[in-house]
């Protein structure tokens, strides 16, 4: 063997050893999961423990006229029993939301919503509680109630928010009318409205994207345990953003923020459900503090489907000006957002819709124009982003259906259209009509490849004859072909425009080497089930050269981590995972003096090799991560501090764009309305790729949610304001037998800003899939002239699309 | 309310208890025996978070009262790692596989898991989907978990498992 072969070798064993990087190293988390040793929050136990539970209102809109606790508080095992009553003199009625508006703790004087809190048992079990919420009598004058957002602000519709009816100045600006929340436009009016008075050819569509909820498996829920002595609080809580709930408590109850603890366990899923702060948590909280012993909130499935915040519900009329032969020349929105009873959207809090504006797509768009408008309704308050980033899924959905309206009206093919009309590679770092600047992207290799592994001239070509043969009556069945792309915006944000209640998003790393060379790094992030403890590991062992396996993450607990912004809009690679990579490189750079002084050589005459610097030109003499370690507490160097740990808080430039191709293809039964995905292929760019086995994971797990999103999955409210079907019963979750086989590809375009070029990926199945699958249905109708067809689609309402076109004869 | 007194073998071991006669075995197993593993998902038995094996069947134990129980055998995942502490087949594959994200599910679904290999060692790709179709996962999109239990299948059968190529 000669001596390069083995020096190839010998790094070859060290690098694999290392379990860095870009390779599919098993999860830490799954030993303790398989085993039934997780951690949640319902697991905990602590001694004195009772259990609180809600009386909730059966009206979407009443007076609350009595509330009656005397024969609940009577009941044997009820220890107490709150009302607005008795948190007003507290100031605790109200607690401020994410979107700069108030929400109600308990409901006071009037409700607002079918099963908003009015009152909260605490008994000393679960069973007694559920039994005292029967007890406590509330008298309601029924109110009329606005659940069709497009009624909300009629001259004659019924004031909602009484609290606020003369605040005509709002968060976010003037408002139109009590039941008007803001008015927020971006864009240029005037070149977008020019661009449509000329243009050969406009679309105009009113694109739904449906209200729907996150669902995770487990519900939200707390334990607060308040020490009288002390004066501290401890929170453990199902908390996507563990640190931002801390400084939300510490202004809600006027405790100092170091006297409380908040910590997030392991969590059972988010999805974007557990950002905001919930009734549960206050209560829980008040209770403790009232009681001084700990007291446990936990949701149910039907209070968590329809009382902690939902997603979507955006009701788009979206237009696209186009030259004939297919050359987009503007865009032009407007929403109607409907947030329910209270703006407790959980975006940054300068936009109250999120970034909508990232609806121009992956397009070259020259001129747009964007309008939002928020408003009251008697329903749930919330407007979470469900495994998106902000309102992206709605923006998404927006230009994905868009240009597929246009493609038809135009004659020209969908996939074509696309690609006359991608932001080129050479246009990036790429600045968006509505104010975004892109930063990377190839979008014709993507569609290329995707178009070339799915064969789509094939299919299309094969969909053609389908179409022939139902015309002559030989195939009940309709085949649709379903495209997007995607171009997602991720990883919030910079503090130029991205801020929580005032807080820069940024998010951070502590990473700490011990004598011996094993590591434990703390982040300000938050996994619920994305496997941070193995990816950030890799992160830092390619870094610095120490195995993954001897590196301890830990995450969730606010006294021992930094603070940071929590996991949400996949921020936790493009933000921590960044400060991770910039937190080690500080610890690099104190290493490679502590190795000069160890080798007697200039700092300058060391090169890095893959977990040890060596001098230059002289392989053999080196010292590794772990000797260096071990030097940096025994004999640093003189004017060095011993240790050897860094902190980083990162602050990104830049937004990551990750982007992705995908394409279905459907087979619908017209005389059923039963819609089978033969194939779903999805190829995703996010970048540099820490954990391939991750990745695919999450993308699987995003599409099969796009899929529910799209093919049923809905909370959905009758004219009375009473939510349908808040119950696994109704709510579409698809099982292993309807969920379709994925297949998985990918390209990768580093992010330029990124200390390792990663964009985070976590999301984008879900934004790429929503519109893919809508774009499949409407695809597979569209030769018969079926129009824009609203989501859900699920197997009813495609049956009744077949009998609106007449085709069942 | 008057307790019932029952008897039960969680996991080989034999246990005696008073339990309210409206206990659901879920919480009789997680409050009042520690077993936290099995979880809380849904309450109207959609889910399978809660998943026990009783008497060599698979039983959502929200939807079971306690005192059903009685005289019962039951696993749960406290009870599948094999007698020297290691990993079982099944909990290997998930781990293998990929077949978990936020673990919530997971115990229920290694239950059912269980249950469907004693019936059927060697299922098809579609058994396998439709045996577990009475527990929901939210993370993984359940292609994982599909090759997760052929990888405990092949394992516990003695035969080849071939990774799928990404």
């Amino acid at each position: 063997m000669n001596e390069q072969v083995k020096i190839d070798i010998d790094r070859a064993e060290r690098t694999e050893k290392l379990q860095g990087m870009g390779c599919k190293r098993k999860r830490v988390e799954d030993v303790r999961f398989t085993q039934g040793k997780g951690s949640y929050v319902d697991d905990l136990k602590l001694p004195g423990m009772l259990f609180g539970d809600f009386v909730r209102s059966p009206h979407a809109h009443a007076r609350i006229v009595s509330i009656d606790t005397s024969r609940a508080k009577a009941l044997p095992g009820v220890v107490a029993v709150l009302t607005a009553a008795d948190l007003k003199p507290l100031g605790l009625h109200y607690m401020p939301t994410l979107a700069g508006d108030v929400q109600a703790v308990l409901a006071d004087e009037k409700v607002l919503f079918q099963n908003q809190e009015v009152a909260f048992v605490i008994a000393e079990d679960r069973y007694i509680a559920s039994d005292a919420t029967e007890l406590v009598e509330v008298v309601y004058e029924a109110l009329p109630c606005i659940v069709d957002p497009f009624k909300a602000m009629l001259p004659d519709a019924p004031i909602l928010r009484e609290d606020i009816k003369d605040k005509m100045v709002g968060a976010h600006g003037p408002r139109k009318h009590p039941n008007h929340i803001f008015e927020w436009q971006i864009g240029d009016k005037q070149a977008t409205d020019d661009v449509f008075a000329r243009a050969d050819v406009t679309i105009k569509e009113m694109l739904v994207d449906h209200r729907t909820h996150p669902s995770p498996l487990e519900t939200c829920q707390s334990v607060a345990s308040f020490d009288k002595v002390k004066g501290e609080l401890t929170l453990w809580g199902t908390f996507q953003a563990p640190h931002v709930i801390r400084t939300v408590v510490s202004l809600i109850s006027g405790l100092p923020e170091h006297k409380i603890h908040v910590i997030a366990p392991d969590i059972g899923g988010g999805f974007g459900n557990k950002v905001g702060a919930y009734a549960g948590y206050v209560c829980s909280v008040v209770g403790s503090i009232v009681l001084g012993v700990p007291v446990k909130w936990v949701e149910d499935r039907m209070e968590n489907l329809s009382t902690t915040s939902f997603a979507r519900d955006y009701h788009m009329t979206t237009e696209l000006a186009a030259t004939k032969d297919g050359k987009i020349l503007g865009m032009r929105v407007h929403v109607l957002a409907d947030h329910g009873a209270f703006d407790a959207c959980a975006d940054p809090s300068k936009w109250p819709a999120g970034f909508m504006n990232i609806c121009t797509g992956s397009y070259d768009i020259p001129v747009a124009h964007l309008v939002v408008d928020g408003v009251y309704t008697n329903k749930a308050s919330g407007g979470v982003a469900y495994r998106c980033s902000f309102r992206v899924t709605e923006a998404v959905f927006a230009i994905e259906r868009a240009i597929e309206v246009l493609a038809q009206k135009l004659g020209m093919d969908a996939a074509e259209l696309r690609m006359k009309n991608f932001i080129r590679a050479e246009q990036f770092p790429y600045h968006s009509a509505l104010g975004w600047e892109y930063d990377s992207g190839d979008y014709h290799m993507a569609m290329q490849k995707a178009m070339d592994a799915i064969g789509y001239k094939a299919l299309r070509a094969e969909q053609a004859e389908k179409r022939e043969a139902f015309k002559r009556g030989e195939t009940r069945e309709l085949m649709g072909i379903g495209i997007s792309f995607f171009t997602e915006i991720v990883g919030a944000g910079p503090a130029k425009n991205c801020d929580i209640l005032g807080i820069a998003m940024f998010d951070s790393a502590e990473i700490r080497i011990h004598p011996t060379g094993s590591v434990i790094a703390r982040m300000g992030t938050k996994s619920q089930g994305q496997g941070h403890e193995t990816t950030y590991a890799q992160i830092i062992a390619t870094e610095l050269g120490i195995p993954a396996d001897d590196i301890m993450i830990e995450e969730g607990n606010t006294d021992t981590a930094p603070y940071g912004l929590g996991t949400y809009g996949s921020r936790s690679t493009p933000v921590a995972g960044a400060a991770t990579a910039v937190a080690a490189r500080k610890i690099k750079a104190k290493a490679q003096m502590i190795a000069a002084h160890m080798l007697e050589v200039h700092e300058g005459d060391l090169e890095w090799d893959i977990d040890r610097f060596r001098v230059k030109g002289l392989p053999e003499k080196f010292k590794t991560m772990k000797e260096i370690a071990w030097s940096a507490y025994n004999a640093p160097p003189p004017n060095l501090e011993p240790g050897l740990e860094a902190v980083n808080y990162y602050e990104p430039p830049n937004m990551t764009y990750p982007f992705g191709a995908y394409f279905c293809v459907m087979d619908i039964d017209v005389d059923t309305g039963v819609a089978k995905t033969r194939r779903f292929y999805a190829l995703d760019d996010c970048g540099t790729r820490i954990n391939p086995m991750i990745i695919e994971g999450q993308v699987h797990g995003g599409l099969t949610e796009a899929f529910a999103c799209a093919m049923g999955q809905e909370i959905r409210y009758d004219d009375m304001g009473n939510v349908m079907g808040a119950s696994f019963m109704d709510f579409f979750l698809p099982t292993a037998v309807e969920t379709p086989k994925w297949e998985t590809d990918f390209t990768v375009t580093p992010s330029p800003h990124h200390p390792i070029g990663a964009k985070g990926v976590g999301e984008s199945p879900h934004v790429g899939g929503v519109p893919c699958f809508s774009n499949a249905v409407n695809d597979a109708y569209a030769f018969l002239g079926a129009g824009h067809i609203q989501m859900p689609h699920d197997a009813w309402r495609l049956w009744q699309v077949g009998e609106r076109l007449g085709l069942h004869g | 309310m008057t307790k019932s007194h029952i008897k039960v073998t969680i996991n080989g071991k034999p246990v005696e208890a008073l339990v309210e006669p409206r206990t659901l075995l879920i919480h009789f197993l997680r409050e009042q025996q520690n077993l936290t593993g099995a979880h809380i998902g849904c309450d109207t038995g959609h889910c399978g978070a809660c998943t026990v094996d009783m008497d060599d069947m698979s039983v959502k134990s929200c939807m079971t009262f306690a005192i059903q129980a009685d005289g019962a055998r039951i696993t749960t995942i406290e009870g599948v790692a094999n007698p020297d502490g290691t990993l079982s087949a099944l909990q290997e594959g998930f781990r293998m596989m990929h077949g978990l994200q936020c673990g919530y599910c997971t115990p229920g679904m290694i239950l059912r898991a269980h249950r469907l290999l004693q019936e059927n060692p060697n299922p098809t790709e579609d058994e396998i989907r439709t045996g577990i179709a009475g527990n929901l996962c939210r993370c993984t999109g359940y292609v994982n978990i599909v090759r997760a239990i052929q990888y405990a299948a092949a394992k516990i059968n003695g035969t080849p498992f071939q990774e799928a190529a990404e």
